[in-house]
């Protein structure tokens, strides 16, 4: 099964899967082999071949998370051979293709790596601390009313594309896997941004900083040391630019704002 | 907890204190390094010894000495609430790690590099700052003129523990270290204050790679400049074959 390539040979593979029963079991890595895997397959698909494999012989599949499948949704969020996403730049885990890999290669696959991230079972990990930093704040006030004038608020291009570029990020994780430290810093950076960049943002500009930074620490994430492995790794290209804006946003607001608690 | 002390205990917060400390002992480091500079001197020390003696004894520079105690203290206080909490975070470890392919070496050990200056410090301090500040052990200039007779001689100090192999090689390590700890925590203070732009982020990178190697070799040269060129008192001599002996003593 080589696919519409016929130059395509097939592989065959050794895994390295970490195995955890649920959130509180302990968890080990279990060594796997799949055959026949053809290069044109996502890396996904691959593991859908050693799940049918694993049901075949009665075993319990291994569980990761997955939906869109095109690299846009954010659910995929595998650590492959020690990298976010595996060793392919600006690339999520569901458009890895196993043709970066060869014949014979052994590969190691691991959940994401934080506190603020409990293993829900096998690769699949509970990433619900960004939904609720998503919830502080990362929102925008509308008013109701008749529908405003689309020319009404002018919003120059520069400044509409550095906005869209933070709103790119798809909230996979893949920051707080490949940093030193789980910081989420990237992520909410991205976030932050997107929404102080736009003026339709700027009602909650003050607020919205303090809160989600406050709701990241409480979320058990690190603090940044500007290393940078989270841009490298992130499979959109958000880039550090965006956590200096979230540092001048957040020292702004903490010393202007209102809020004395 | 007032807004102020919530902010500065906040993940940004404490980073915010790291980089302003951390810019403030780079000012530091370069009013040191000028300073020592006279130690090259060749006048057997006067210059060094006058200059060490007001820096000793002037109020202002006493006073801002205790700026420096807070920066250092605050610097190195909150390396190890950061590391604490980052360390926390991760939770279990990864199987397997490539860090190394998706950032710098320097950058993800400042820990590390940091506590051989920490260690470095200690011993720095204690044999020069308490020595000449408290310990009062140290040799006195002498001499004709009767105003300098009464100086410490720190010179000959310097010079003296420069002659011992082990003590130039905690300096040289010590100062390797500090060159990669600046490599990274340069550029990183900069970026911590949220000053990232895309015109001046290559001179703040750039200036930060020229200042970590001039201000490591430049601190890096007195110990080895007086284990390799001069005797105990300072003065020049041919020193290579005793060199080779201590060299050849330390194995």
């Amino acid at each position: 099964m080589a696919g519409s390539n016929p130059n395509a040979k097939p592989m065959n593979l050794t895994l390295n899967v970490w195995r955890q029963a649920g959130r509180h079991a302990e968890g080990k890595i279990v060594e796997y082999k799949v055959k026949d895997i053809s290069p044109e397959m996502s890396f996904l698909e691959m593991l859908d071949v050693l799940n049918e494999d694993l049901l075949h012989a009665g075993q319990d599949p291994v569980a990761f998370d997955h939906d869109c499948r095109e690299g846009i949704c954010g659910s995929c969020d595998l650590f492959i051979n020690g990298r976010s996403h595996g060793p392919e730049k600006g690339t999520t885990t569901c458009q890895l293709h196993m043709r970066k890999f060869s014949d014979g290669d052994t590969i190691t696959i691991e959940p994401w790596r934080a506190n603020a991230f409990p293993v829900n079972k096998d690769l699949s990990v509970d990433r619900s601390a960004f939904d609720r930093i998503i919830q502080a704040g990362g929102y925008v006030s509308v008013n109701t009313g008749g529908v405003p004038d689309g020319n009404d608020i002018t919003i120059p291009k520069e400044i509409a594309d550095r906005a869209f570029e933070a709103a790119t990020c798809i909230g996979c994780g893949a920051c707080v896997a490949a940093c030193k430290n789980a910081s989420a810093m990237l992520f909410v950076s991205a976030k932050v941004s997107q929404l102080a960049l736009l003026p339709q943002g700027h009602a909650e500009r003050k607020t919205r900083v303090e809160n989600m930074v406050a709701q990241m620490d409480k979320e058990g994430f690190g603090a940044c040391s500007n290393i940078g492995s989270c841009a490298a790794e992130c499979p959109v290209g958000i880039s550090l630019e965006n956590i200096a804006m979230l540092n001048r946003e957040f020292l702004v607001a903490k010393a202007t704002s209102n809020n004395l608690a | 907890m007032s807004w102020i002390t919530k902010t500065l205990t906040s993940s940004i917060g404490r980073k915010l204190i790291m980089s302003v400390t951390g810019l403030f002992l780079c000012t530091f480091l370069v009013v040191h390094l000028v300073g020592n500079l006279q130690l090259f001197k060749h006048d057997g020390g006067a210059a060094f010894n006058a200059y060490s003696h007001f820096m000793g004894t002037n109020p202002i520079i006493r006073t801002i000495e205790w700026g420096l105690v807070l920066g250092f203290g605050f610097h190195i206080y909150e390396a190890f609430a950061l590391t604490r909490r980052n360390k926390a975070a991760r939770g279990q470890g990864y199987a397997q790690w490539k860090a190394e392919q998706n950032s710098e070496w320097t950058s993800r050990n400042m820990g590390i590099l940091g506590t051989i200056i920490l260690i470095f410090l200690i011993v720095h301090l204690y044999n020069f700052f308490w020595r000449a500040r408290f310990a009062g052990d140290l040799p006195k200039m002498g001499g004709a003129d009767v105003e300098t007779a009464d100086y410490d001689n720190l010179y000959l100090a310097v010079v003296s523990s420069f002659q011992l192999w082990w003590y130039v090689l905690l300096y040289v390590a010590a100062q390797i270290s500090l060159g990669y700890h600046l490599w990274h925590g340069f550029r990183s203070g900069f970026q911590t204050l949220g000053l990232n732009h895309r015109k001046y982020i290559p001179v703040i990178k750039y200036a930060g790679y020229v200042f970590s190697v001039v201000v490591a070799a430049g601190f890096a040269s007195m110990p080895l400049y007086f284990f390799l060129f001069t005797n105990e008192r300072g003065e020049v001599v041919s020193n290579a074959s005793s060199l080779l002996q201590s060299v050849a003593s330390a194995f």
